[in-house]
């Protein structure tokens, strides 16, 4: 990690991985932030700024950012004046900026006159060139010139099928199909799609769109997929919004022809609302200390499980593995991982600023009974994640140095700025420069630039520089 | 900078005619209903429709009132009511609802629906089902093509996607070939087209029969060649972090319609601004392509040399005080402007990424691209779910993950999988189920060789029907190869190589110099070899689906000189990237062409894979 400065640009700018580093004190991002400064400083002379704004690119935007005349603007003014019950029309405004630039200087008419458009309106919309309609403009689509009802046989049909399959056309195969779903039985309708994949995958579309489901598990089930079968039925759960109906409904599907995966985790699915739902009902009315201090934002049904693992780990810890709230419970009842139950855990005692629980949680004891820490994700996770819960320095320090590796124990350091493990790693690695460096980000006579002051000045270390 | 305008680019058509287009055939529909009316809008049309046109036109044609669509029930007084939307079944039924209460509420109305691009015969049975037909009257508006920028056209259709590699609906393929018709009916015919893809080729096919049935013209050109390519023929590159300029300000604040929204930490006020990014705004011209790691640089250049053309002004008298002002403040103050805005931007996009640790983020991505250290790739993925950070990037990782490798390992598949519901709501399975039919994240079939696969081909070649061939197509289609694939093409540069990000070297630069974007690389390739030639491997692997085809203009020779012959039109079907858009655009500085990019709509890895979640009702 020692870099020297004069080369910087160059191995930055250089190096493939590192090219660019989202850091914040990248030299270019500090110019940027001088540069912006400067920018905010620069004073203009006159301050007509409102007026130009349009001719300046920017676009005028009213309070909610929109900008001012646009539609989406307008549609806005329109849902508020609802609200407010009142009946005035669109504010009058004469120009906007998007259409000032492109429609200067077109009238209706004269475009009408220009060559290359005349010749575009020909070919591509016709109806422009016609006088004003006298009534409906109905156009005569592909599938009204021939009529499906004389098509009878069954040969007829299939014939009619493949041949909009056979011309790509997506809308005039659904077309069709609609026509064979009318006038076939079902159970021939279905052993035909067999052999059509993309008829039966328009088909199927088709009757998603239309949400004939009942269908649809009829067809996925004439055709033998049954996994997909049982997938569509399991999303129908989305669409109930009672918590005690979707659970009944995700006990309904235990049933289904899932693979071995997702049969487990379907009936995992069903396990967890239950359980919320017994939380949820005895949490809203809880009243020990932890939910008047911390009051719940938010009910826990329909939340995945790591977040009811969280829940569990901050407003249940320590209950014991018999009660359905408790982390152990969870934690055993879902299977999950050492590692996954550490970071969540970690995470929540980290929010309650319990440094203790932390601490337990890599406690190990040895045989000889001495405690050690352990850790089945890097240090430098751990560090991360109670650095984002501002965990005070002694509490980062401790960690960063349980970091293996050197290199990334000091790159952690320096970004988390634990004064103490950088200055002893620059004095374990007799890097004299480095220090004289570290020592100018800080403080004048904060104690750790005294210490290094006091390194500096001791004549028994032999620097390597 | 590396992308300002070269002196001989050849010049582009002006596209600002289609907007027009669009435009007077509105009002002309609007005209079909005389008299006041409301109007309501899909509220994914009200910001195309802004580009086309506003309120006062709309006003003039007689419009009281706009709304947006919600599928609620309406506050209206007016007598009679239009609807401006996308043909989508839902929509329909909510109108025929109205409709329908209106009956019973024994009120007279007129209504009318405004499809666009076009109407589904789907949605037109519902009304008749709904027994309003005839009391709703229809029309198509062929709102085809809106052009976002100079080089860029898009059809704003992002259901496209979904629509046609996932549920293997083809409705949007006349509606793609419909938009090449009009380009090519307004502009000209072309030379040459290149394409691979199922879609590409049925757009091809369609596009086809238009121009037979439809009046044939011959014009000068002005494109020489189009180039058609499928989303799913390169699903790698929209997964991967953007890093230029322009990518990394959708990924993170999405851009609209060529528009963005800045909240105040950008601003650096308590207000929000809409702002168009295109070629009109200098400041934004000059860093859309550029690697993010020289935006910083040039920006505080560019405030360098502003404050020097402000100070100017001191020291001045009266009379050059005066010209000072008429001459060059206004310029100034523009700039000025602008260049607040995009620092701001830089500013809040770096702390954003500096938050969620982008730089470790990146080097995995890399790792998997370069297929290195796959299990270190593989513990940050999992440790990326266990802490239940973003949703879609752990999905994005796991998706890159299994494109990457030809599908996980099945132990690593299932245990992903079940961390993944675990942290992110059990319902995903949904969500994994549609991303293992589209290949996107799959688990190794043991024993699956090759030699399986061509004994199931071979057998269903020999029935003849369609569907059976196209049912074997896409199960080949799950594999990736894209180890192979990257192999062959040289898409990921060897490691250790430096790459300095100012002075691009290729196309890698848009992905900080560890790889290339396949789409590109194949469209670099055919345009060299002028066809598929030489690249029978490379075709195979991509399971085939590539065609080139002479076009039918006849004088090749007299054009040959025109700027028209160094303008190649490349449809993206299933969306784009800006990466890929600024990628197109350095090889076509490179190779002396312009590329205008025609795509179904503006992508990225969110709005992928934010496509394929089924995780809410």
């Amino acid at each position: 990690m020692s870099r020297a400065k004069p080369e910087d640009d160059e191995y930055w700018n250089s190096s493939k991985f590192k090219a660019f580093t989202f850091d914040d004190d990248d030299d270019e991002f500090s110019r940027l932030k001088e540069s912006k400064r400067a920018m905010n400083s620069i004073l203009v002379v006159d301050d007509d700024d409102d007026d130009d704004e349009e001719e300046d690119g920017v676009e005028r935007v009213s309070w909610s950012g929109e900008p001012v005349g646009s539609i989406s603007w307008s549609v806005k003014e329109t849902a508020s004046s609802i609200r407010s019950g009142s009946e005035r029309s669109f504010p009058k405004i004469d120009t906007t900026p998007s259409l000032s630039k492109q429609g200067s200087g077109y009238s209706l008419s004269s475009l009408f006159k220009g060559d290359l458009y005349d010749t575009a309106v020909r070919t591509y919309a016709p109806e422009l060139r016609k006088p004003k309609s006298d009534g409906k403009t109905e156009n005569t689509s592909l599938w009204s010139a021939f009529s499906l009802e004389k098509f009878r046989s069954l040969q007829d049909k299939l014939l009619l099928l493949d041949e909009a399959v056979a011309v790509y056309d997506g809308n005039l195969i659904t077309a069709v199909l609609m026509y064979l779903k009318k006038s076939l039985s079902k159970e021939i309708l279905f052993q035909e799609l067999m052999a059509r994949d993309v008829a039966l995958r328009h088909y199927v579309h088709y009757l998603k769109e239309m949400g004939e489901q009942k269908l649809l598990v009829e067809l996925m089930k004439a055709l033998g997929r049954t996994e997909d079968m049982a997938l569509m039925q399991y999303k129908e759960h989305l669409n109930i919004k009672d918590e005690g109906q979707r659970r009944d409904f995700l006990k309904s599907c235990l049933g289904l022809p899932f693979s071995q995966d997702d049969a487990t985790h379907v009936q995992d699915h069903y396990t967890l609302l239950e359980r919320q739902i017994i939380i949820e009902a005895s949490d809203k009315k809880a009243d020990a200390e932890i939910f008047k201090k911390f009051p719940r934002k938010a009910s826990i049904l329909n939340m995945p499980i790591i977040t009811t693992l969280y829940y569990s780990c901050f407003y249940h810890y320590g209950e014991s593995e018999g009660t359905y709230s408790s982390p152990a419970n969870i934690r055993k009842t879902f299977r999950i991982s050492e590692k996954q139950y550490i970071l969540t855990a970690l995470g929540a005692r980290a929010k309650l600023k319990s440094w203790f629980d932390v601490d337990s949680l890599f406690n190990t004891k040895n045989w000889l009974g001495y405690t050690k820490k352990r850790s089945p994700v890097g240090f430098h996770r751990v560090v991360d994640i109670l650095q984002k819960n501002s965990a005070p320095v002694n509490v980062l320090q401790e960690y960063v140095n349980l970091i293996d590796s050197p290199e990334l124990k000091l790159s952690v350091a320096l970004k988390y700025k634990c004064h103490d493990i950088v200055i002893n790693t620059y004095r374990d690695l007799k890097d004299r420069q480095e220090l004289v460096v570290y020592r100018e980000k800080l403080e004048r006579d904060s104690p750790e630039y005294r210490k290094i002051q006091e390194l500096l000045n001791n004549v028994q270390i032999r620097w390597k520089n | 900078m590396a992308h300002t305008e070269w002196k001989d680019a050849p010049g582009l058509p002006d596209f600002s005619l289609l907007k027009r287009l669009a435009r007077d055939q509105l009002i002309f529909l609007l005209e079909q209903l005389p008299g006041k009316k409301d109007l309501f809008i899909d509220a994914d049309l009200m910001s195309p429709l802004d580009r086309i046109a506003n309120v006062t036109i709309l006003k003039q044609h007689e419009v009281d009132k706009l709304y947006k669509v919600e599928l609620k029930p309406i506050v209206s007084s007016s007598d009679q009511l239009c609807f401006l939307i996308r043909p989508r079944i839902q929509t329909v039924k909510w109108i025929s609802d109205l409709v329908n209460a209106d009956k019973v509420a024994g009120r007279f109305r007129r209504y009318k629906i405004i499809f666009t691009p076009q109407k589904f015969y789907a949605c037109e049975t519902v009304l008749e089902e709904q027994g309003v037909y005839g009391d709703v009257t229809t029309d198509e508006w062929n709102f085809y093509i809106l052009p976002l920028d100079d080089d860029i056209l898009s059809l704003e259709l992002p259901e496209f996607f979904r629509d046609n590699f996932l549920e293997g609906d083809q409705r949007w393929v006349t509606t793609a070939g419909s938009a090449l018709r009009l380009l090519q009916s307004v502009y000209g015919s072309f030379s040459k087209v290149y394409g691979i893809g199922r879609c590409a080729k049925m757009v091809y096919e369609s596009w086809r029969e238009l121009m037979e049935d439809g009046e044939q013209r011959t014009r000068q050109p002005e494109f020489a060649k189009v180039f058609l390519v499928d989303r799913d023929v390169d699903f790698v590159t929209p997964l991967c972090s953007q890093v230029v300029y322009e990518g990394l300000v959708d990924d993170l604040f999405r851009i609209k319609c060529g528009s963005v929204e800045f909240g105040p930490d950008v601003t650096s006020s308590d207000k929000s601004i809409k702002v168009m990014l295109n070629s009109q705004d200098k400041v934004f011209s000059e860093i859309r392509n550029e690697h993010f790691s020289n935006v910083f640089g040039f920006l505080s250049q560019k405030a360098k040399n502003l404050q020097t053309a402000y100070d100017k002004r001191r020291g001045m008298d009266i009379q050059q005080m005066k010209a000072f002002v008429a001459d060059e403040l206004k310029g100034l103050k523009q700039e000025h402007r602008l260049l607040s805005l995009h620092i701001g931007a830089s500013e809040s996009m770096m702390k954003k990424k500096t938050k969620q640790d982008f730089q470790e983020l990146l080097k995995t991505e890399h790792s998997l691209l370069e297929g290195f250290e796959i299990r270190e790739c593989i513990t940050y993925i999992e440790e990326h779910i266990n802490r239940q950070v973003s949703m879609i990037d752990s999905l994005r990782l796991l998706c890159l993950l299994s494109i990457t490798e030809n599908g996980l390992l099945s132990k690593d598949y299932r245990s992903l999988k079940a961390q993944y519901l675990q942290s992110y709501g059990i319902e995903h399975l949904l969500t994994f189920a549609n991303l293992r039919q589209l290949g996107l994240l799959e688990e190794q079939q043991a024993g699956e060789t090759l030699t399986v696969m061509e004994s199931k081909v071979g057998k269903l070649v020999n029935d003849k029907t369609v569907g059976k061939l196209t049912d074997a197509f896409s199960s080949l289609a799950k594999k990736s190869n894209f180890r192979a694939l990257s192999k062959r093409l040289a898409l990921v540069p060897k490691s250790g190589e430096e790459y300095d990000l100012r002075v691009p070297r290729d196309m890698a630069y848009v992905f900080s110099g560890a790889y290339i974007p396949l789409s590109c690389k194949l469209i670099e390739q055919v345009l060299e070899r002028d066809g598929w030639t030489g690249m029978e491997e490379v075709t195979r692997m991509l399971n085939g689906q590539e065609f080139a085809v002479t076009g039918g203009s006849s004088s090749s020779e007299a054009r040959s000189k025109t700027d028209a012959q160094r303008i190649v039109l490349v449809m993206f079907l299933g969306g784009c990237t800006f990466s890929e858009i600024s990628a197109l655009r350095f090889l076509g500085k490179e190779r002396g062409c312009r590329f205008i990019v025609v795509t179904t709509a503006i992508t990225n890895s969110s709005r992928l894979l934010e496509a394929l979640l089924d995780n809410s009702a």
